[in-house]
C-alpha cells in the first residue's frame, strides 16, 4: 500500500466530495484565474513568431490588464500558455527547470521536441486536469518548429496554430493570409494582425499585443509592441495646490486673525 | 381560456413523472453559416449548399439563400424544415400583394419586422423556428441598402455586416478588417469568399460549394452554385518535419 502511495501521480480521492460540496451550494467554489486569451505561432524564413495578448480574467472581469503570456523555457524555445494561469505558468517553470538540468547533463543544445515530449507526458498523467492549452515554439539544430499542446497530452506540429478563446478569429486571419517562407517582418505584422483580431473581436481577450520572434541567432522579446487600450485621460501626478485656493470662511477670518506661523514647517 | 404554455408542460410532466418535452428545441437536418454585407451599390448575401444529418452531409444542393420579392433576399442557417415553413409563410404575403395589385411591395425593414415577430411568438410558446435569419434588400426609392438578422429567441439587429453559425467567430473578423460600406463589387465578392473559404478550413459543417445573392436598384440576382480554389500544399502542412 506504502508502494501504491509514492507511485505519484493525481490523487483523485477528494473529487466526489468536492463535487458534492458545490452541489449542495455550501462552499463558494473560487473562481479559477483564467487568461482568456488569444494566443499564436508561426514558422517564417528563418524562423518562428510567437504573440499572445494581455488579459488575464478570473470570471467576467479583467484581473490583470497587462499579463506576460509568452514563457521561456530555453533561450530560443518559447511557450505561448492558455488556460488557467497557474497550471500554464507552473508547467512551463516546471519543463523549464527540467530542461537545464537535460542541457548541463547533455551538453547538447535544447530541441523543441524535448520540450514537447515532457510537457505532453505530464499533461497527459494528469489526464486534462491541468488545464494548460500551449503554443510551443522555438527553433533548434532540426529547424523552426511550432507545436500546440492540449490540456488532454495531444499535440500538433504545424506550420502555424492559435489556441484560447480567440483562437478562432486569430485562426481566420491566419488562414487568410499565411504563405510560405515569409520573411520577419511580414511574419510579426501578421502575428499581430491575428492577435489583434483576438484582442477586437473576442471578450476573453485583451490589452496590448505580446511578440516573441526566436531564429538561429536568438529571441528577440517584442513586449507591448502594440498598445492599443491606453487611458486617454490621466490624473496629475501631485496635489500641490497655491496658498490662497481655498477661501476662508468668515468665522474662519475671525478665529484665526491673531495666529502666525511660527515654525517653517508649511503644510502642502 | 386558453392555459399558458409552460403551465401545460409542466403539469404533463408532472403527470408523466418525466422530463418535459425537448424534442421541439434540437434540430434535425441543418445549414451552417450565412454571411452578408452592404457595399457601394447594394448588399451581398452568400451561404454554402449543404443541408447536414448531424456530421453526415446530406443534401449536398440545397439553396439557403432565397429571392423573397424584388427588393430582398433571405438567407438562413439552422433547421432546414423551419426555414421552408418560412418560405411559404413569406410566399403567403408576397401573394397576398400580388393579389392587392396596387402597386406597392414590402420593404426589406418591413419583411425583417414581420420575421421577428414570427420568431418571438414561436420562442414565447417554448416552440421555436430553430434558425439564424440574415434579411438583405435594397429600397429602390431611398436608394438605400437594408441588412438585419433575427434569430430563433427573437432578438434582432440591423448592421452593415452579418454574420451566424461559426461565421461569427470566423468570418466577423475578417468582415470587420476588410468592410467598407463604399467597396466595389468585386471587392465584396472577394471579401464573402474570402471569409467562405476560411470557413470552409475550419467548419466541419460546410462545403466547397456556394450560392451569392446581390440585391441591387436594379433586382435581386442569385448566383448559381460555383466553387472556391482552396490550398493544401504548404510545405509544413504537408511534411512538418522540414529542417529548413
Amino acid at each position: 500500500e506504502a508502494f501504491q502511495k509514492s507511485r505519484g501521480g493525481f490523487s483523485f480521492d477528494l473529487c466526489d466530495r468536492n463535487k458534492n460540496l458545490a452541489q449542495d451550494g455550501k462552499v463558494n467554489v473560487p473562481k479559477t484565474k483564467k487568461t482568456g486569451t488569444t494566443i499564436c505561432g508561426i514558422v517564417f524564413k528563418d524562423g518562428v513568431v510567437l504573440g499572445a495578448d494581455t488579459r488575464a480574467t478570473e470570471g467576467p472581469i479583467v484581473c490583470d490588464k497587462n499579463c506576460e503570456k509568452i514563457h521561456k523555457i530555453a533561450e530560443k524555445i518559447w511557450c505561448c500558455g492558455a488556460g488557467t494561469s497557474a497550471d500554464t505558468e507552473n508547467v512551463t517553470g516546471l519543463i523549464e527547470s527540467q530542461l537545464e538540468l537535460h542541457r548541463l547533463a547533455t551538453g547538447k543544445e535544447p530541441r523543441v521536441i524535448t520540450a514537447l515530449t515532457r510537457l505532453k507526458q505530464r499533461l497527459f498523467q494528469y489526464q486534462g486536469y491541468i488545464s494548460a492549452a500551449l503554443v510551443l515554439g522555438g527553433v533548434d539544430v532540426d529547424g523552426p518548429h511550432i507545436y500546440t499542446v492540449w490540456p488532454h497530452g495531444s499535440t500538433d506540429h504545424l506550420p502555424y496554430a492559435t489556441m484560447g478563446s480567440g483562437s478562432l478569429a486569430a485562426m481566420a486571419v491566419f488562414e487568410a493570409e499565411y504563405k510560405d517562407d515569409m520573411d520577419e517582418k511580414e511574419a510579426v505584422q501578421l502575428v499581430n494582425q491575428a492577435i489583434q483580431a483576438g484582442i477586437w473581436n473576442d471578450l476573453g481577450s485583451g490589452g496590448n499585443v505580446d511578440c516573441m520572434v526566436i531564429t538561429k541567432k536568438g529571441a528577440k522579446m517584442m513586449r507591448n509592441m502594440e498598445t492599443l487600450n491606453d487611458r486617454t485621460f490621466h490624473a496629475e501626478g501631485f496635489y500641490k495646490f497655491p496658498k490662497g485656493t481655498t477661501e476662508l470662511a468668515e468665522e474662519a477670518k475671525k478665529r484665526f486673525a491673531n495666529v502666525s506661523i511660527s515654525s517653517g514647517m508649511e503644510v502642502e | 381560456r386558453r392555459k399558458p404554455a409552460m403551465d401545460l408542460l409542466l403539469a404533463a410532466s408532472e403527470q408523466a413523472k418525466v422530463n418535459p418535452r425537448t424534442q421541439t428545441t434540437s434540430p434535425i437536418v441543418t445549414g451552417a453559416s450565412v454571411l452578408a454585407i452592404t457595399y457601394k451599390d447594394g448588399v451581398m448575401m452568400m451561404a454554402d449548399t449543404l443541408a447536414s444529418y448531424g456530421s453526415m452531409a446530406r443534401y449536398k444542393s440545397v439553396q439557403r439563400v432565397e429571392k423573397v420579392n424584388d427588393g430582398t433576399v433571405l438567407g438562413a442557417s439552422g433547421e432546414f424544415s423551419d426555414f421552408q415553413y418560412i418560405k411559404d409563410l413569406l410566399e403567403d404575403l408576397t401573394d397576398e400583394e400580388f393579389d392587392m395589385d396596387d402597386g406597392c411591395q414590402m420593404l426589406p425593414q418591413q419583411i425583417h419586422s414581420y420575421l421577428s415577430r414570427v420568431m418571438y411568438n414561436r420562442r414565447s410558446k417554448v416552440n421555436p423556428l430553430y434558425n439564424q435569419l440574415v434579411v438583405a434588400g435594397y429600397d429602390s426609392k431611398k436608394s438605400e441598402s437594408y441588412l438585419g438578422a433575427v434569430d430563433m429567441y427573437g432578438s434582432t439587429f440591423k448592421d452593415d455586416i452579418v454574420a451566424t453559425g461559426y461565421g461569427m467567430y470566423l468570418a466577423l473578423p475578417l468582415l470587420r478588417k476588410g468592410h467598407d460600406k463604399k467597396m466595389d463589387e468585386s471587392a465584396a465578392r472577394k471579401l464573402l469568399e474570402k471569409c467562405m473559404t476560411v470557413l470552409f478550413y475550419r467548419d466541419c459543417r460546410t462545403i466547397n460549394k456556394y450560392n451569392i445573392a446581390k440585391v441591387t436598384a436594379s433586382g435581386v440576382e442569385i448566383s448559381k452554385p460555383y466553387s472556391l480554389p482552396t490550398q493544401w500544399g504548404y510545405k509544413r502542412f504537408v511534411n512538418p518535419h522540414l529542417t529548413e
